[in-house]
Protein backbone atom coordinates (compact mmCIF):
# COMPACT_ATOMS: atom_id res chain seq x y z
CA UNK A 1 0.00 0.00 0.00
CA UNK A 2 1.46 3.34 -0.97
CA UNK A 3 0.71 6.42 1.08
CA UNK A 4 -0.67 9.41 -0.77
CA UNK A 5 -0.08 12.67 1.03
CA UNK A 6 -3.01 15.07 0.68
CA UNK A 7 -1.26 17.99 2.38
CA UNK A 8 2.27 18.78 3.52
CA UNK A 9 3.07 21.28 6.27
CA UNK A 10 6.43 22.95 6.77
CA UNK A 11 6.74 23.60 10.51
CA UNK A 12 10.53 23.84 10.56
CA UNK A 13 11.85 26.41 13.03
CA UNK A 14 8.58 26.67 14.96
CA UNK A 15 8.41 25.98 18.69
CA UNK A 16 5.73 24.57 20.97
CA UNK A 17 2.76 24.92 20.68
CA UNK A 18 2.78 26.14 17.06
CA UNK A 19 3.54 22.83 15.28
CA UNK A 20 0.52 21.15 16.92
CA UNK A 21 -1.78 24.15 16.51
CA UNK A 22 -1.00 24.50 12.82
CA UNK A 23 -1.35 20.73 12.35
CA UNK A 24 -4.71 20.65 14.14
CA UNK A 25 -6.01 23.48 11.94
CA UNK A 26 -4.77 21.80 8.76
CA UNK A 27 -6.29 18.44 9.74
CA UNK A 28 -9.72 20.09 9.85
CA UNK A 29 -9.46 20.73 6.12
CA UNK A 30 -8.86 17.06 5.28
CA UNK A 31 -11.50 14.47 4.50
CA UNK A 32 -11.60 11.31 6.64
CA UNK A 33 -8.89 8.89 5.58
CA UNK A 34 -6.64 11.52 3.97
CA UNK A 35 -3.01 11.85 5.05
CA UNK A 36 -1.11 14.89 6.25
CA UNK A 37 2.67 15.14 6.32
CA UNK A 38 4.31 17.54 8.80
CA UNK A 39 8.00 18.50 8.90
CA UNK A 40 9.32 20.00 12.13
CA UNK A 41 12.63 20.76 13.83
CA UNK A 42 11.41 21.11 17.43
CA UNK A 43 12.50 17.89 19.23
CA UNK A 44 9.51 18.35 21.57
CA UNK A 45 7.21 17.74 18.62
CA UNK A 46 8.08 14.00 18.68
CA UNK A 47 6.25 13.27 21.98
CA UNK A 48 3.68 16.00 21.21
CA UNK A 49 2.58 14.51 17.87
CA UNK A 50 2.31 11.09 19.51
CA UNK A 51 0.21 12.54 22.35
CA UNK A 52 -1.98 14.59 20.00
CA UNK A 53 -2.64 11.51 17.87
CA UNK A 54 -3.61 9.49 20.93
CA UNK A 55 -5.80 12.26 22.39
CA UNK A 56 -7.67 13.03 19.17
CA UNK A 57 -7.80 9.54 17.66
CA UNK A 58 -6.12 10.54 14.41
CA UNK A 59 -3.56 7.77 13.75
CA UNK A 60 0.13 8.71 13.55
CA UNK A 61 1.30 6.42 10.76
CA UNK A 62 4.90 7.54 10.55
CA UNK A 63 7.32 9.37 12.83
CA UNK A 64 10.93 9.50 11.72
CA UNK A 65 13.93 11.80 11.56
CA UNK A 66 16.55 12.66 8.99
CA UNK A 67 19.14 15.40 9.18
CA UNK A 68 17.55 17.13 12.18
CA UNK A 69 14.11 17.25 10.58
CA UNK A 70 11.29 15.27 12.13
CA UNK A 71 8.68 13.93 9.75
CA UNK A 72 5.21 12.88 10.81
CA UNK A 73 2.39 11.36 8.80
CA UNK A 74 -1.07 11.61 10.32
CA UNK A 75 -4.24 10.15 8.97
CA UNK A 76 -7.51 11.96 9.48
CA UNK A 77 -9.81 9.87 11.63
CA UNK A 78 -12.10 7.57 9.70
CA UNK A 79 -11.17 5.15 6.97
CA UNK A 80 -11.84 5.63 3.29
CA UNK A 81 -14.06 2.77 2.23
CA UNK B 1 -26.30 -28.23 64.45
CA UNK B 2 -27.72 -25.80 62.05
CA UNK B 3 -25.87 -24.44 59.11
CA UNK B 4 -26.45 -20.85 58.23
CA UNK B 5 -26.34 -20.12 54.59
CA UNK B 6 -25.59 -16.58 53.65
CA UNK B 7 -27.27 -15.77 50.44
CA UNK B 8 -25.50 -13.25 48.31
CA UNK B 9 -27.77 -10.76 46.67
CA UNK B 10 -27.56 -10.91 42.90
CA UNK B 11 -25.16 -8.41 41.44
CA UNK B 12 -27.14 -5.53 40.04
CA UNK B 13 -26.74 -4.94 36.34
CA UNK B 14 -25.42 -1.44 36.91
CA UNK B 15 -22.73 -2.63 39.34
CA UNK B 16 -21.40 -5.23 36.94
CA UNK B 17 -18.07 -4.45 35.35
CA UNK B 18 -18.54 -2.98 31.91
CA UNK B 19 -17.22 -5.26 29.19
CA UNK B 20 -15.03 -2.52 27.78
CA UNK B 21 -13.43 0.05 30.04
CA UNK B 22 -12.88 3.31 28.23
CA UNK B 23 -10.28 5.66 29.68
CA UNK B 24 -11.88 8.77 31.08
CA UNK B 25 -10.91 11.73 28.95
CA UNK B 26 -11.91 15.25 29.90
CA UNK B 27 -13.51 16.93 26.91
CA UNK B 28 -13.10 20.38 28.39
CA UNK B 29 -10.27 22.57 29.68
CA UNK B 30 -10.92 25.51 31.97
CA UNK B 31 -8.10 27.81 33.05
CA UNK B 32 -8.51 30.47 35.70
CA UNK B 33 -6.08 33.20 34.65
CA UNK B 34 -5.54 35.07 37.90
CA UNK B 35 -2.01 36.35 37.33
CA UNK B 36 -1.34 39.05 34.78
CA UNK B 37 2.40 38.49 34.54
CA UNK B 38 4.18 37.61 31.32
CA UNK B 39 5.57 34.33 32.66
CA UNK B 40 2.10 33.18 33.78
CA UNK B 41 -0.06 34.48 30.92
CA UNK B 42 2.33 32.91 28.43
CA UNK B 43 1.87 29.29 29.60
CA UNK B 44 -1.84 30.02 30.13
CA UNK B 45 -2.23 30.90 26.45
CA UNK B 46 0.02 28.04 25.30
CA UNK B 47 -2.12 25.55 27.24
CA UNK B 48 -5.39 27.14 26.08
CA UNK B 49 -4.45 27.06 22.37
CA UNK B 50 -3.11 23.52 22.71
CA UNK B 51 -6.25 22.37 24.49
CA UNK B 52 -8.35 23.75 21.65
CA UNK B 53 -6.03 22.09 19.12
CA UNK B 54 -6.64 18.79 20.93
CA UNK B 55 -10.35 19.24 20.36
CA UNK B 56 -11.22 20.23 23.92
CA UNK B 57 -13.81 22.92 24.53
CA UNK B 58 -11.53 25.47 26.16
CA UNK B 59 -12.39 28.41 28.40
CA UNK B 60 -10.06 30.92 30.03
CA UNK B 61 -11.66 32.88 32.84
CA UNK B 62 -9.67 36.08 33.40
CA UNK B 63 -9.90 37.44 36.90
CA UNK B 64 -8.09 39.98 39.07
CA UNK B 65 -4.56 40.70 37.74
CA UNK B 66 -5.34 38.36 34.86
CA UNK B 67 -7.71 40.98 33.43
CA UNK B 68 -4.98 43.50 32.60
CA UNK B 69 -3.53 41.50 29.68
CA UNK B 70 -6.97 41.85 28.03
CA UNK B 71 -6.74 45.64 28.01
CA UNK B 72 -6.13 47.06 24.52
CA UNK B 73 -2.45 47.82 24.04
CA UNK B 74 -3.14 51.41 23.05
CA UNK B 75 -5.29 52.13 26.13
CA UNK B 76 -3.07 53.82 28.72
CA UNK B 77 -5.19 54.90 31.70
CA UNK B 78 -8.28 53.04 32.83
CA UNK B 79 -10.65 53.57 35.72
CA UNK B 80 -13.02 56.26 36.89
CA UNK B 81 -11.68 57.30 40.28
CA UNK B 82 -8.13 58.21 41.33
CA UNK B 83 -7.46 54.81 42.89
CA UNK B 84 -8.41 52.89 39.74
CA UNK B 85 -6.47 55.38 37.59
CA UNK B 86 -3.39 55.05 39.80
CA UNK B 87 -3.67 51.27 39.59
CA UNK B 88 -3.59 51.37 35.78
CA UNK B 89 -0.68 53.85 35.87
CA UNK B 90 1.37 51.48 38.05
CA UNK B 91 0.18 48.33 36.26
CA UNK B 92 -0.20 49.04 32.56
CA UNK B 93 -2.58 46.74 30.71
CA UNK B 94 -2.18 45.05 27.33
CA UNK B 95 -0.58 41.82 26.18
CA UNK B 96 2.46 43.74 24.92
CA UNK B 97 3.19 45.41 28.28
CA UNK B 98 3.42 42.43 30.61
CA UNK B 99 5.95 42.20 33.42
CA UNK B 100 7.91 39.20 34.65
CA UNK B 101 7.11 37.84 38.12
CA UNK B 102 10.86 37.71 38.80
CA UNK B 103 13.87 39.41 37.23
CA UNK B 104 11.71 42.15 35.76
CA UNK B 105 14.52 44.76 36.07
CA UNK B 106 12.20 47.68 35.25
CA UNK B 107 11.18 46.12 31.95
CA UNK B 108 14.62 44.92 30.81
CA UNK B 109 13.72 41.34 31.76
CA UNK B 110 10.58 41.15 29.57
CA UNK B 111 12.43 42.86 26.71
CA UNK B 112 15.14 40.19 26.82
CA UNK B 113 12.55 37.42 27.19
CA UNK B 114 10.65 38.69 24.14
CA UNK B 115 13.87 38.89 22.15
CA UNK B 116 14.78 35.30 23.10
CA UNK B 117 11.27 34.16 22.17
CA UNK B 118 11.50 35.88 18.82
CA UNK B 119 14.89 34.28 18.13
CA UNK B 120 13.52 30.85 19.01
CA UNK B 121 10.33 31.35 16.98
CA UNK B 122 8.15 31.09 20.06
CA UNK B 123 4.79 32.78 19.54
CA UNK B 124 4.31 35.89 21.68
CA UNK B 125 1.39 36.22 24.12
CA UNK B 126 -0.20 38.66 21.66
CA UNK B 127 0.04 36.12 18.80
CA UNK B 128 -1.22 33.33 21.05
CA UNK B 129 -4.19 35.46 22.12
CA UNK B 130 -5.14 35.92 18.45
CA UNK B 131 -4.70 32.17 17.82
CA UNK B 132 -6.86 31.38 20.84
CA UNK B 133 -9.69 33.48 19.39
CA UNK B 134 -9.20 31.86 16.00
CA UNK B 135 -9.39 28.37 17.56
CA UNK B 136 -12.64 29.24 19.33
CA UNK B 137 -11.25 29.43 22.87
CA UNK B 138 -13.77 31.16 25.13
CA UNK B 139 -12.02 34.16 26.69
CA UNK B 140 -14.23 35.28 29.56
CA UNK B 141 -13.50 38.41 31.60
CA UNK B 142 -14.70 38.42 35.21
CA UNK B 143 -17.41 41.06 35.56
CA UNK B 144 -16.88 41.68 39.28
CA UNK B 145 -13.14 42.37 38.88
CA UNK B 146 -13.83 44.62 35.90
CA UNK B 147 -16.09 46.73 38.14
CA UNK B 148 -13.63 46.64 41.03
CA UNK B 149 -10.61 47.66 38.96
CA UNK B 150 -12.55 50.12 36.79
CA UNK B 151 -12.10 48.25 33.50
CA UNK B 152 -14.87 48.87 30.99
CA UNK B 153 -15.79 46.56 28.10
CA UNK B 154 -14.46 49.15 25.63
CA UNK B 155 -11.07 49.11 27.41
CA UNK B 156 -10.73 45.41 26.59
CA UNK B 157 -9.77 43.77 23.29
CA UNK B 158 -12.35 42.52 20.79
CA UNK B 159 -13.23 38.85 20.39
CA UNK B 160 -13.91 38.16 24.08
CA UNK B 161 -16.95 36.35 25.43
CA UNK B 162 -19.47 38.32 27.47
CA UNK B 163 -18.16 39.17 30.95
CA UNK B 164 -19.44 36.67 33.51
CA UNK B 165 -19.17 35.55 37.12
CA UNK B 166 -17.83 32.72 39.23
CA UNK B 167 -20.94 30.60 38.65
CA UNK B 168 -20.38 30.43 34.91
CA UNK B 169 -16.71 29.64 35.48
CA UNK B 170 -17.49 26.80 37.90
CA UNK B 171 -20.32 25.50 35.73
CA UNK B 172 -17.90 25.27 32.80
CA UNK B 173 -15.35 23.60 35.10
CA UNK B 174 -17.63 20.62 35.78
CA UNK B 175 -15.97 17.55 34.32
CA UNK B 176 -13.15 19.63 32.87
CA UNK B 177 -9.43 19.77 33.42
CA UNK B 178 -9.06 22.86 35.60
CA UNK B 179 -5.98 24.97 36.15
CA UNK B 180 -5.50 28.08 38.27
CA UNK B 181 -2.58 30.09 36.99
Amino acid sequence: MSITIAMSLDLKGLSCPLPIIKTAKAMKQLAPGQMLEALATDPGSVPDFKAWSKATGNPLLESDQSGGVFRFVLQKQGELK
Amino acid sequence: MSVTTIERPPVAESEAQPAEKKPEVAEKLVIFAWSGELDKIWPTLILATTGAAMGKETTVFFTFWGLFPLVKNQVRITGENWMQKMLSTMNRGGDEHLKLSKMNFAGAGPAMMNRLASEHHVASPHELMEMAKDLGVHLVPCQMTMDLLGLKREDLIDGLDEPAGATLALAEAQGAITLFI
